[in-house]
């Protein structure tokens, strides 16, 4: 996934401004910034939903997976009418095998029949991320996915993503929740009013914001990290 | 196209009140209001107490004509109930049991005979209502007039035509029948006969031109006469009705009912079931994912035309077969049915689609379903005439530009052939379904952006 120079603007105000992007398979990549960054506007250009004023893309829309951040599901359709269906709509040629893959995939085969309003929203958000997979994406975009979940639910997330980003899939989420970023992102990007002010990994955040804020490197990396966009004018 | 299909149908099933009141209520509502145009209120009940003795009769010339019935054309129209006094006529009224009372008076048929005295009276029949709501008095006035005009015509008629038969006898001459005694009248005719006769037998001179003078009387005023006999029976009804149709042709009043009745559960749940469907698609945000490669926007909007227009005519072709129970229905006419409920569906599913991409939320989207769709159905209705010309001119443009109207032309056409027909409905709707089309698909825009 090859992103340079995107551009988006809602009116006068400037949702991204000239942010590059570039991440290579099996790469997970955090998207970071405080809410109103762009994070979601970038995501939704890389997935071709929005069109970006000026800038380019390397990769070809139909190769990415999108999971929106609201659960996108039919909540009266039993988890595996749901897949089975998108399965249909993306031109599979074995609709329920590609169905039954998915809900091995999910963990959730013993729980095929359920009506999807009746999951928690954990599992509502890993049935959501497997019909991002349906279209087996080179590249899968999650845009806050864990939002809402308890830690048990998040936990169970990250290892369901986790598990996709080893078998070679490239993983772009975004999230405002820095540890999270640090955790499981192996490369961060920064977005902050739709600048582009870091990219790179989580060790090298740390350094950067021990260089941009000393006073407030001793204390917790979130405060330090809040300090240091307030540094550089955010 | 099709999994979209079976998903919302999968949806429907899955939520068996939302699609039994999907179908039930406009079925219901439609029943009703088909019923309600069919058939006027149910004869009303009237209090009648008739005070006038048996063997009271109009008499014109001193003769009792035969008795005009007029109690019997009353209770014809309305149900009668029969109270014995004027005390039990009000308070029937009072409970609200009978809708008026009709007091015909003692002397009733002595005032009609005093018309011919020199001392005329007011003949007079008394009517009690009851005031407690105006559509209701409204109804009883209008009643008891249409009752009175009848039974005044029916009296007038039958003096006219007695009143005919004495100037016969003054022309023509005959027997004549009065207090038990039998008269023979020469009349007028016979008169001039005579006269005519008797005239060579008198010398020339005054007698004689005196005698021609009335000769010559006796022959006018028979001819003149002659003129007369009609012209009274034409004072009982002066006025006749000649009822020409210069515009348009309707079918009975029970097709054009089922008609109504069949457009409008078309129309509930075709604008409903598409409303609401592509406003759910919001709601569960799936819009977004759909439209990112899985279905145009276009692909999903004929989806939801189609899902309505599949539901609608399984539907208003159920109803259109519980209807055949009451009136029998023309079932070679079928393929003509078809082409309406497709097009007719076809164009108001269009409308739900254009509701649904412009409202976005599925509790809005019924509100707004059911205030417009409702409203333009009753508008639809009132026909050309009741209203003043500008407020009508109106309601024509509102209701062209909603599909209910055409589709009920079209229903109404397609049910029985002495209606209008059905081509320029179908031309109509044809252009509604492209026009609400374009507004859903423009509409859409909106919607995905939020």
């Amino acid at each position: 996934m090859q992103a340079r120079g995107l551009v988006k603007r809602y009116g006068d105000r400037e949702a991204l401004r000239g942010v590059d992007l570039i991440a290579e398979p099996g790469e997970l990549v955090a998207i970071i910034g405080p809410n109103g960054a762009g994070k979601t506007t970038l995501l939704s250009i890389l997935a071709g939903i929005l069109k970006a004023d000026a800038g380019e893309i390397g990769t070809d829309a139909g190769a990415v997976g999108w999971v929106p951040q609201q659960a996108a599901l039919y909540r009266r359709l039993t988890v595996e009418e749901n897949l089975l269906l998108f399965a249909r709509l993306e031109g599979h040629e074995d609709p329920r095998a590609s169905t039954e893959e998915m809900l091995e995939l999910a963990g959730l085969g013993e729980r095929r029949a359920e009506i999807v309003a009746r999951l928690s929203g954990g599992n509502q958000q890993r049935i959501n991320i497997a019909i991002g997979l349906l279209s087996r994406p080179a590249v899968l975009l999650l845009d806050e996915p864990s939002v809402g979940l308890d830690p048990r639910q998040r936990a169970r997330l990250w290892e369901f993503v986790a598990g996709l980003a080893g078998r070679g899939t490239t993983v772009i989420f975004s999230t405002h929740d820095i540890q999270e970023a640090e955790r499981y992102g192996r490369r961060l990007l920064v977005l902050a009013d739709g600048e582009s002010l870091f990219d790179g990994g989580a060790e090298e955040l740390r350094e950067a914001v021990r260089s941009e804020a000393p006073e407030a490197a001793d204390r917790n990396f979130e405060t330090a990290f809040v300090a240091y966009l307030q540094h550089r004018g955010h | 196209m099709r999994w979209l299909l079976l998903k919302d149908l999968q949806i429907l099933r899955r939520s068996p009140l939302q699609a039994l009141l999907l179908v039930l209520y406009p079925v219901l509502i439609a029943v009703l209001v088909g019923f309600a145009i069919s058939r006027g209120p149910e004869k009303p009940r009237i209090a009648f107490l008739n005070e006038v003795p048996a063997d009271t009769r109009v008499s014109v010339g001193g003769a009792k004509l035969a008795a005009a019935g007029v109690s019997d054309r009353i209770c014809s129209r309305v149900e009668c109930v029969h109270v014995k006094d004027r005390a039990e006529a009000v308070d029937e009224v009072e409970s609200g049991d009978v809708l008026a009372a009709l007091i015909l008076p003692a002397d009733l048929v002595d005032k009609i005979n005093s018309l011919s005295t020199l001392t005329p009276g007011t003949p007079k029949v008394e009517v009690l209502v009851n005031q407690e709501d105006p559509v209701k008095a409204r109804l009883v006035d209008e009643r008891i007039s249409t009752l009175l005009a009848q039974a005044n015509l029916a009296i007038a008629r039958r003096i006219a035509s007695e009143g005919g038969k004495y100037l016969d006898l003054l022309i023509d001459g005959g027997k004549f029948t009065v207090i038990g005694q039998t008269f023979n009248i020469l009349g007028l005719r016979a008169t001039a006969q005579i006269l005519t006769a008797l005239e060579p037998a008198l010398p020339p001179g005054p007698l004689r031109t005196s005698l021609r003078e009335v000769t010559r009387f006796a022959t006018q005023a028979r001819d003149n006469l002659d003129v007369a006999g009609p012209l009274i029976e034409r004072l009982a009804q002066p006025i006749e009705v000649k009822k020409e149709v210069v515009n348009g042709s309707s079918p009975p009043l029970e097709i054009f009912a089922i008609a109504v009745a069949a457009t409008l559960t078309l129309a509930f749940v075709t604008v409903l079931l598409v409303a609401g469907s592509l406003a759910l698609e919001r709601e569960e945000n799936a819009f977004p994912r759909l439209t990112r490669g899985l279905i145009s926007p276009l692909g999903l909007l004929g989806e939801k035309v189609l899902l309505g227009m599949a539901v609608g005519l399984i539907v208003t072709l159920l109803m259109l077969a519980g209807m055949q129970l009451f009136v029998p229905l023309q079932w070679s006419r079928i393929g003509l049915w078809l082409l309406a409920i497709l097009a007719g569906g076809g164009a108001l599913a269009a409308a739900g689609a254009a509701l649904g991409a412009a409202a976005r939320e599925v509790r809005a989207v019924s509100l707004l379903a059911f205030m417009v769709t409702l409203p333009v159905a009753f508008l639809s209705l009132v026909p050309s005439g009741a209203v003043g010309s500008g407020v009508f001119d109106l309601v024509r443009i509102v209701t062209a530009i909603f599909p209910f109207k055409p589709a009920l032309q079209a229903m109404t056409a397609a049910l029985d052939s002495a209606g209008n027909g059905i081509g320029v409905p179908l031309l109509h709707l044809a252009i509604l379904i492209v026009a609400y089309g374009l507004l859903a698909r423009f509409a859409l825009r909106r919607f995905a952006a939020v």
